[in-house]
């Protein structure tokens, strides 16, 4: 599905990420923890293709395609999805209609015609129901004036709809109420297929007590300093991140 | 000794002043003549004077309109006319600034409510009587040149009246088309809402390719407790000189909304001046949308005279190409004005490195317990809702269309009939580049 070999990136002058290697096999939700300032959320950035950043060495490589060379949007329609930490409030576009113009971009990218209008309709109320979200969020400005749960939610949402394959959640958790975290995860063990893969940036193992990750990276100082099954995760929980952070110094 | 700009004019049109003297009734002839008397001693205003320090009207003096003629046929196609006419909506057409009986549709008003041809309601002493003291009561013509001018030389216009405790089923279309060119189309409106009442009245600009200056006062009177919305959807043509007035008097606990749309012309100016008294509410929108060489000027006054008065204003600009917008509002709460809550913004949006934005928002508070703010900004499209967008799916060049449809769309949205903001939604994706906005799916 992913393949990241030695990847470095600076912003300007300043190297943020620092050789990273990671392997995602169709299904696999790898979860990246890490400090602040440790790189995690520039590589969900660089996943997905936001600029400002500059790749110095190494490579991603998506479903045998170089995923670094593609613009945002043919990432996108190859199945790349980025849940933001911050959703982007978008006023004057309906959340409908930006489903509607995802969705037939991804269609029409693989060949397809623009999908029915009903049956949309039928597809996105469905999700909506799902999510337990009101179908009146449909007709709102996307993220305008939601809560920090609704805008998790909405990101679940467009996801769902769009049903990408390698999922990329930053800091999902972040702002959630744990009524909230719990529909947002619902959400995403509903989306969990063999050909269907997660990336999990967290700071927190908390979103993981309801995700359950096949593999646990730790970030430090751009790189993976750790490796290892969800347990990885507790033991973070409980020692912090200087134990990881002061073997990687002293090695 | 007239100034230079307007002495041509006052050559020009002693006939044209002769004539309408003659045909008015005594105390208009007298309102015509001071306000001669000032457009001789003042002529159009000038760069110098602050509310005009924006505004280039240099044109008026490089070419001399003539008053527009009265055309005994009409050039107006009545099918093309459908495309800003609304059927859902009484309407009254004025011509190059003439009523059209023929084009106006005015069956089944409910008995009491007038809507006329102003020559003709001050033809007729019955509401003659009634406009003494509203013409000219709303703004006088000491406002500005274009005021005066307008005063002196205004043929036609339009009447409105809608009684007390009227509640109007359908709103009120006033349509100004412009078919003739190299002419001046100098137009009053009055409109009186009595107390308790309720309406919604569009003003309508569209205009043939002339080149041509449109002149249009209106002064609205909101009696006690009634609720008007006056839409302004000004599409004149792309040559065209728009120097438009809209100057209010809201009595106690009346409210007014109106929403400007300002989207044709060369140069387009739109004035809109409210005073509220105790209790009153207003809100003014406005969108200006300017590509190419437009000149879209936008200047507001709210007064706050008494206590408890709410206004809350929202401009919106979008400035393509070598384009220019202008947005001066000001907010005066008088001492007497106590509790006053004023909210005013504008935001603009610059399209390209060329096109500018100038924005002035003054509050001048005389009262000490009264809540007001203004906001102002001017930029570009923001870079993180660009890649949002680019990360779901939308490619970049459709992502900034729709986020500049999306942020003029605001405006468009608070639109409430249907009709009207269908008119006014085809207006906007016509002056933008719309690759990757679908109608359809809005």
């Amino acid at each position: 599905m992913l393949s990241i070999k030695n990847l470095h990136v600076s912003v300007g002058d300043k190297p943020i990420l620092k050789g990273i290697n990671l392997e995602i096999k169709p299904g696999e939700i790898h979860a990246i923890m890490g400090p602040n300032g440790s790189g995690k959320s520039t590589l969900s950035h660089i996943l997905s293709g936001k600029s400002g950043y500059t790749v110095t060495e190494g490579s991603a490589t998506y479903q045998g395609k170089d995923l670094l060379d593609m613009p945002p949007e043919i990432r996108a329609r190859e199945g790349v999805f980025l849940a933001f930490q911050y959703p982007v409030e978008i006023p004057g576009v309906s959340n409908v209609y930006l489903l509607k113009a995802a969705l037939n971009s991804i269609r029409k990218h693989h060949g397809q015609s623009e999908v029915d209008a009903m049956d949309f309709l039928t597809l996105v109320k469905g999700k909506v129901r799902l999510l337990e979200m009101d179908e009146k969020f449909l007709y709102r400005a996307v993220n305008e004036g939601f809560s920090g749960g609704e805008k998790k939610r909405n990101e679940i949402l467009q996801m769902a709809i769009l049903e990408p394959k390698l999922c990329i959640l930053d800091e999902t958790d972040s702002g959630l109420d744990i009524d909230a975290l719990k529909i947002v995860s619902e959400g995403v063990n509903s989306l969990r297929s063999p050909d269907r893969s997660f990336v999990m940036v967290t700071h927190y193992q908390r979103l993981l007590d309801y995700i359950k990750p096949d593999f646990v990276h730790v970030l430090a100082h751009g790189q993976i300093v750790k490796s290892g099954g969800p347990e990885l995760a507790l033991e973070l929980e409980e020692k912090g991140y200087s134990w990881l952070e002061d073997a990687e110094a002293s090695a | 000794m007239a100034v230079a700009n307007s002495s041509q004019y006052i050559d020009a049109y002693a006939q044209t002043f002769a004539d309408l003297s003659e045909q008015s009734v005594a105390w208009l002839k007298q309102q015509r003549a001071d306000a001669l008397e000032q457009f001789t001693s003042t002529g159009f205003p000038a760069a110098r004077d602050e509310e005009w320090r924006y505004t280039q009207i240099s044109a008026l003096a490089k070419t001399l309109f003539l008053p527009a003629q009265h055309s005994a046929s009409i050039a107006v196609d009545a099918e093309w006319l459908k495309n800003y006419q609304l059927a859902d909506a009484w309407s009254i057409v004025l011509v190059d600034g003439f009523f059209s009986a023929e084009l106006s549709v005015l069956d089944g008003l409910p008995a009491g409510v007038v809507v006329s041809s102003l020559a003709q309601a001050l033809a007729e002493p019955a509401s003659a009587a009634l406009l003494t003291d509203k013409l000219n009561q709303a703004v006088n013509f000491d406002e500005n040149g274009f005021v005066a001018f307008n005063s002196a030389y205004f043929a036609d216009g339009v009447w409105v009246h809608i009684p007390a405790k009227q509640v109007l089923a359908k709103p009120i279309q006033i349509v100004h088309v412009a078919t003739q060119s190299a002419v001046a189309i100098n137009t009053r409106t009055v409109i009186v809402a009595d107390e308790q009442s309720e309406a919604q009245l569009i003003e309508t600009f569209v205009g043939l390719e002339g080149a041509y200056v449109s002149v249009a006062i209106a002064e609205v009177f909101v009696g006690q407790n009634a609720d008007v919305t006056l839409y302004k959807v000004q599409v004149e043509s792309e040559k065209a000189l728009h120097f438009g007035g809209t100057y209010v008097k809201q009595a106690r606990d009346a409210r007014f909304r109106h929403d400007n749309f300002a989207l044709g012309g060369l140069l387009a100016r739109s004035d809109v001046h409210t005073d509220l008294d105790q209790a009153s509410e207003c809100e003014l929108n406005g969108l200006y949308l300017g590509v190419k060489r437009q000149h879209i000027d936008n200047h507001t006054r709210i007064n706050h005279l008494k206590p408890h008065g709410i206004s809350r204003e929202l401009y919106k600009g979008v400035l393509d190409d070598k384009a220019r917008g202008v947005f001066q509002g000001r907010v005066v709460v008088a001492e007497d004005a106590q509790k006053t809550d004023s909210q005013m913004n504008n935001r603009n949006l610059l399209l390209s490195n060329d096109a500018e934005a100038d924005t002035k928002p003054q509050l001048e508070i005389y009262a000490d317990d009264v809540k007001c703010g203004h906001g102002v900004t001017v930029g570009q499209l923001d870079e993180k809702s660009i890649f949002y967008l680019q990360s779901r799916c939308v490619d970049e060049e459709t992502a900034r269309n729709m986020l500049t449809f999306a942020f003029a769309n605001e405006m468009v949205d608070k639109v409430k009939i249907k009709s009207l903001h269908d008119v006014i939604l085809g207006q906007v994706l016509l002056r933008f580049p719309q690759e990757g906005i679908d109608k359809e799916w809005l």
